[in-house]
């Protein structure tokens, strides 16, 4: 009996837990627990069940941390059918592994290399497509047009005119520019742009996938040129105590003036009380002439893991992510931008600035910790706030993160 | 189930320590290489150096606690309200700790930053500053701790025996002498017990270190829990080899002190 009893337990869980999908279900998951993604997301899945009624989906949603955990788990033990992920050196290490379908069929049947043309690159390993883009935003830096206006500034476009903008502003009594490095990435803005307006875009790919060496003379010019600012003492003090939000205060209440943030900033600043005539945006200024101007785009993506039972089903949902409706609707809740070029612009003038800038760029880097490995990326943002903190010991700095890199890209 | 939950994963880490593995694919047999390169790591010294600070420092909570159990330890209206707000902190998670902590510390609002501007005229931003980092963490830490070994002592406090403090009395001792001769000796117990807790408490620190500064800045504060798990199991990490090569270290410095535990309890019963 009790045997029984057991066998019939395991057959019931095994019927609540197994994840097989029926004929016409795909199972996704992904980490769009902030409600506005959430909503997307919902809105999303909607129109694709209505465009084809005889696919259901499912969806699990996790939160943002657990999922780069949970999704190493379910990648290899029991995958769904499309996961969302990012692009760049970040899907590498599953790509590397066979977790992830091969999806170029995707893009060759629907046109996509053509409509998906800026971020075709960092989907791109070893000549394959992994994943559909569907949304990046831009970086840029973000500024108090009123404070600007008071000192008689003008939006700068040189390195000389940035660092005046930045003088000026110090004599003021304001700091030039805010910045929280506690949680580290926001460093990697700084470094990302400052390396590519000093060596460009491909030098930058050649460094952050490990070609080059971090005492290069090149690297070390972006760090001479970070140093102008970090020894003038133009960024706000104490930044390593705070997080990217807590440094919007100083802006909010003009004791800063300037953020070289990613969009998602201007929402922190309109509900810390600015108005939207008060944000004004300048691309990074330029630095070394001559060199095709790129910017950074952080791309959020989904792919079909290896593992998924409905793949057939699974790429139709890749192919609607991928049109130019869709990726049109699910932006305007996002508030960012599609990645497709036949979709609407948006209306929102940071994102029409970003949307343009970004149209116009020569290439567009993920970010510094989706671009590098992993482990680089933590010791190199790591060498980042320390150099900020200490300028002095950049080649301290830099002989450390060498180590690292001799390490990692054995 | 000890065997299962206990006793195959520490072989298991040990196991894994030996080879290089993300934790996806395959394991690659290599030997001592995670511990020789671990030996050429800034950040593992950093570490090792934290958490002998933070061994030394957490054992002030013992005197602390002892000092609040002696001054909790009267009859007074009211006492009962005081003991409870004392034992608070032991009682909220940790993770709130750290992060009340994190605001007593803030520049700009903080009240700490205030006084110390106050005071001083300048902000010191405890949390990002190398040289402070870790004291301002294991302050944090000693704040329950002092209060877990308030608790041991006062519940020691109350089994002592009144006809030898009565006898001390009569002698003429007083005060400190009372205190060190004939009150100390009886709270042996509750001093051995506090002294257990708090060492391998002090080694296991890891939830303040990661609520607090997340080991910033620039792994400044890492100590040996935080760095085994940021290489193994974050987002920047998953070499599960290297992680298990930090956790067999940590496991070692451990079993040292709860050797000489056991040692001493052994012996204690042997002579009972």
């Amino acid at each position: 009996m009790t045997l029984f009893k057991s066998l019939s337990g395991l057959a019931l869980s095994a019927a609540l837990f197994s994840s097989t999908a029926f004929a016409g279900e795909i199972i996704l998951n992904s980490d769009h627990s902030d409600p506005a993604p959430k909503k997307a997301m919902e809105e999303l899945i909607a129109d694709f069940q209505k465009a084809n009624p005889d696919i259901t989906v499912k969806w699990n949603n996790f939160d943002h941390e657990g999922y780069k955990s949970a999704i190493r788990n379910f990648l290899t033990a029991d995958a769904p059918d499309v996961a969302a992920w990012y692009a760049g050196n970040r899907m590498e290490p599953f790509v590397k592994a066979g977790l992830f379908e091969d999806v170029t069929d995707v893009w060759e049947a629907n046109g996509l290399n053509d409509q998906l043309k800026s971020a075709s690159a960092s989907m791109t390993i070893d000549g394959k497509k992994w994943g559909v883009p569907y949304t990046y935003y831009q970086w840029g830096i973000y500024y108090r047009k009123d404070i600007f206006a008071e000192q008689g500034i003008t939006p700068p476009k040189t390195w000389a005119e940035f660092l005046a903008a930045c003088e000026k502003l110090k004599a003021a009594g304001i700091a030039p520019i805010t910045i929280g490095t506690k949680a580290l990435w926001p460093t990697g803005g700084w470094f990302d742009y400052l390396d590519l307006r000093v060596n460009g875009y491909e030098f930058h790919m050649e460094l952050t996938s490990g070609k080059v060496p971090y005492t290069d003379p090149r690297v070390k010019a972006v760090f001479e040129k970070w140093g102008e600012l970090v020894k003038a003492g133009y960024f706000i003090e104490n930044h390593a105590a705070i997080d990217w939000q807590d440094a919007i205060p100083q802006m909010v209440q003009g004791k800063a003036a300037m953020y070289l943030m990613g969009n998602f900033a201007v929402a922190t600043m309109k509900d810390g009380g600015l108005k939207e005539d008060q944000i004004g945006f300048l691309q990074f200024p330029e630095i070394t002439p001559g060199i095709p101007v790129s910017e950074e785009a952080p791309t959020d993506t989904f792919h079909i893991p290896s593992g998924a039972k409905n793949k057939e089903d699974a790429k139709k949902f890749l192919a609607y992510l991928a049109s130019p409706e869709a990726q049109t609707k699910m932006n305007a809740t996002l508030g960012q931008l599609p990645v497709n070029n036949k979709a609407e612009q948006p209306a929102d003038p940071f994102l029409k600035a970003g949307f343009e800038m970004l149209s116009n760029a020569h290439a567009l880097a993920q970010f510094y910790d989706r671009d590098a490995n992993a482990e680089m990326a933590k010791a190199g943002m790591e060498g980042f706030q320390e150099f900020m903190v200490k300028p002095d010991k950049l080649d301290a700095i830099l002989e450390r993160l060498e180590k690292v890199r001799a390490r990692v890209y054995k | 189930m000890f065997l299962v939950y206990v006793l195959v994963p520490i072989f298991q880490s040990i196991w894994i320590s030996f080879h290089d593995w993300d934790g996806l694919g395959a394991k690659t047999w290599i030997g001592m290489a995670n511990y020789v390169e671990l030996l050429d790591d800034d950040t593992f010294y950093t570490s090792l150096k934290n958490n002998l600070i933070w061994l030394v420092l957490y054992l002030l909570s013992i005197p602390a606690g002892l000092a609040v159990a002696l001054f909790l330890n009267q009859t007074v209206p009211g006492i009962r309200l005081y003991k409870s707000l004392f034992f608070f902190p032991f009682v909220i998670s940790q993770v709130v700790v750290g992060l009340m902590f994190t605001w007593f510390y803030a520049p700009d609002f903080g009240l700490f930053s205030k006084i110390i501007e106050w005071l001083t005229g300048e902000q010191i931003a405890i949390l990002a500053d190398e040289r402070y980092v870790t004291y301002g963490i294991i302050v944090a830490g000693l704040w329950p701790q002092t209060a877990y070994c308030m608790i041991l002592y006062l519940t020691g406090l109350n089994n002592i025996n009144p006809e030898q403090v009565e006898a001390a009395r009569m002698d003429g001792a007083k005060g400190a002498k009372l205190l060190w001769y004939v009150i100390l000796p009886q709270l042996a117990p509750a001093t051995f017990i506090a002294m257990v807790v708090t060492v391998i408490g002090s080694l296991r620190s890891f939830d303040l270190v990661s609520i607090m500064t997340a080991g910033g800045p620039y792994g400044s504060s890492e100590v040996l829990s935080y760095f085994m798990y940021e290489q193994a199991l974050s987002e920047y990490g998953f070499r599960m080899g290297y992680g298990a090569a930090i956790a067999v270290v940590l496991f070692l410095i451990m079993m040292v002190f709860i050797s000489l535990f056991i040692v001493r309890m052994l012996s204690q019963e042997r002579n009972a």
